[in-house]
């Protein structure tokens, strides 16, 4: 339906450009701070305008990091970040595409229990069992390491649930005919199931990153060794040492860096993240 | 066997990361340890009735509630005028779709780190700003403000999930009905409140158990960077007391209690939100 009521089409860009301008300057007044000597971002007020020195910054933090000697060069912290991200988006995906699997296909005993079992890590968010959960990971001598930053996190219910929704989708026929020609169990999955839910795959893949890349509280407990650090932690650290050396130009710097791979899944595959987002929540 | 192979890993990390620290967390807080760590007695509810009986527990579950509140409220009122000015417009969508969702991707603790710098006493634009005109701004030392700063830092977050939601819900609404309302002489004001408000209510009923368990588990990072739970406590929500009272002050029986009970609300949402809600949304 086209409506002319130009007063109401007037308004309502007027409110959009209000709310992206509301949403859009934190990260306006961070890429100004991060384009700036360190001096001048002690001196009040702070410039709104970027200034000259982005590239000198970037290469400090990428290359030297942020607090004097013996600090990790950002470049690790960002390396870091992605392997947790891909580890726990990638193994997400696996284990529930092979328990959805399981589930959808097979008829086992102790079916349901492992339905509910899995049902279950639903209710239990790594906020609420911080505590038992850092001393199995300790005794499982898992600190410090990649496999403790990730495994206790890649159980999930959602991931499971979404693809059981997909399989079961999936129309018996296509089972019939792989069966008809000869194809055992694994070969249904690789090769007909797999190639059918790439789509999902793909979507779920860029809600999972964007989990595995912003987690903070677990990689915060679990790693004392700095060579482990990921970057969504070391703004933390910056931000406390920032009490002393105030060098808001760097931290800023390494906010944005930060900040950017998330936000170019998100923006690049927009589409998918979109349906993703929506997919999972069912 | 090979169902059996296959469901392994999930239930191995199921039971291994979740059950069993579960099941340790609800047996520890039956425990109460003395004061060096060498004897540990069982006390059944008396770690849970201590928590009740502390004023700074009661005071930080209704701190978590208005915090909560206040955060769903405000991201979901936000998001949904913004949706249903989307809705008005026809050139130009996905570009302010486009500019609205990113915030999404932003990891909590530096949403934080973001909020900090511009609010920060001595430096922060805003502050400068606020101190300008006369208002006395720092969040370190004012409760109210702390709690003001985490509220917004907490919104700005959320607002893009909420307008994706809203967006969708307003766009799955059959233009039949609001055209046989705008025949009918209904102006825009009138059809969003009588027609397309009521038809969205099942998304909105999702959207605020969402927004309430983000704001009760998910903000941790932004109040880890901007205040850490203070001043005077004054920020310190269910979640942040936990790790503040098991990890900081070592308190391990009162800490297993605290989880335990934040292990019920989430059950709690949980089931209300399968049981009330699945049901009615349409997707």
């Amino acid at each position: 339906m086209i409506e002319n009521r130009p007063f109401i089409t007037v308004l309502a860009h007027f409110t959009l450009i209000l709310g992206v301008f509301i949403v859009a300057f934190p990260i306006w007044i961070t890429f100004v701070a991060a384009t700036h000597e360190a001096v001048r971002m002690t001196q009040v007020p702070l410039p709104l305008l970027p200034g000259d020195q982005f590239f000198v910054n970037l290469k400090t933090v990428l290359f030297e990091g942020v607090g004097g000697s013996g600090a990790v060069p950002v470049w690790l912290m960002m390396f870091n970040s992605l392997i947790m991200a891909m580890l726990i988006a990638l193994g997400k995906i696996t284990i529930s595409l092979l328990s959805a699997f399981a589930i959808v296909y097979f008829r086992f005993p102790f079916r349901m229990g492992f339905f509910w079992m899995i049902f279950i890590t639903l209710m239990l968010p790594v906020e609420v069992r911080i505590m038992p959960t850092f001393e199995v990971v300790s005794n499982l001598g898992m600190l410090n390491s990649y496999w403790g930053m990730t495994v206790p996190l890649i159980a999930s219910a959602t991931a499971t649930f979404m693809f059981r929704q997909v399989f079961l989708t999936i129309p018996d026929e296509m089972l019939e005919a792989a069966r008809v020609d000869g194809a055992g169990p694994m070969r249904f999955f690789w090769d007909i199931l797999i190639p059918l839910s790439r789509t999902n795959i793909a979507a779920l893949f860029v809600i999972l990153f964007i989990y595995g890349w912003n987690q903070y509280l677990w990689p915060l407990l679990i790693t004392t060794d700095s060579g482990y650090f990921t970057v969504v932690m070391g703004i933390k650290q910056m931000l406390e040492s920032a009490e002393q050396s105030p060098v808001w130009n760097l931290i800023m710097m390494t906010a944005l860096l930060a900040m950017l791979p998330p936000i170019i899944v998100v923006l690049s595959m927009q589409k998918m993240f979109v349906r993703g987002l929506t997919e999972t929540e069912k | 066997m090979l169902p059996f192979m296959l469901v392994a890993p999930q239930i191995a990390v199921t039971l291994v990361f979740f059950m069993w620290p579960a099941a340790q967390a609800l047996y520890q807080s039956f425990l109460i340890q003395d004061a060096f760590g060498f004897k540990t007695e069982f006390v059944w509810f008396e770690n849970f009735q201590i928590l009740w009986a502390d004023p700074y527990y009661t005071a930080s579950f209704k701190r978590t509630a208005l915090f909560s509140i206040a955060v769903a409220g405000l991201a979901m009122s936000s998001a949904l005028v913004l949706a249903a000015m989307v809705d008005r417009i026809i050139k130009g969508v996905m570009a302010y779709q486009t500019m609205l969702i990113w915030p999404y991707a932003v990891a909590p603790v530096i949403a934080g780190a973001l909020w900090v710098f511009m609010f920060d006493p001595t430096l922060g634009i805003f502050a400068y700003a606020l101190n300008t005109i006369g208002y006395d701004w720092n969040y370190k030392l004012n409760g109210d403000q702390a709690m003001a700063l985490v509220v917004i830092s907490a919104t700005w977050k959320q607002i893009a999930y909420n307008f994706l939601f809203f967006v969708a819900a307003i766009h799955s609404i059959p233009k039949s009905l609001i055209e046989a309302a705008a025949i009918d002489g209904a102006g825009p004001m009138r059809r969003f409140w009588t027609i397309i408000f009521p038809l969205i209510t099942p998304t909105t009923f999702f959207l605020l158990v969402v927004n309430i368990v983000y704001a009760f588990f998910d903000t941790f990072g932004i109040i880890h960077a901007i205040t850490q739970g203070g001043p005077a406590k004054a920020t310190e929500i269910l979640v942040y007391k936990v790790y503040n009272d098991g990890f900081i002050g070592l308190d391990l029986g009162g800490s297993a209690a605290q989880s335990v009970i934040l292990m019920a609300i989430v059950i709690v949402i949980t089931v209300i939100q399968f049981r009330y809600i699945e049901r009615k949304v349409e997707y």
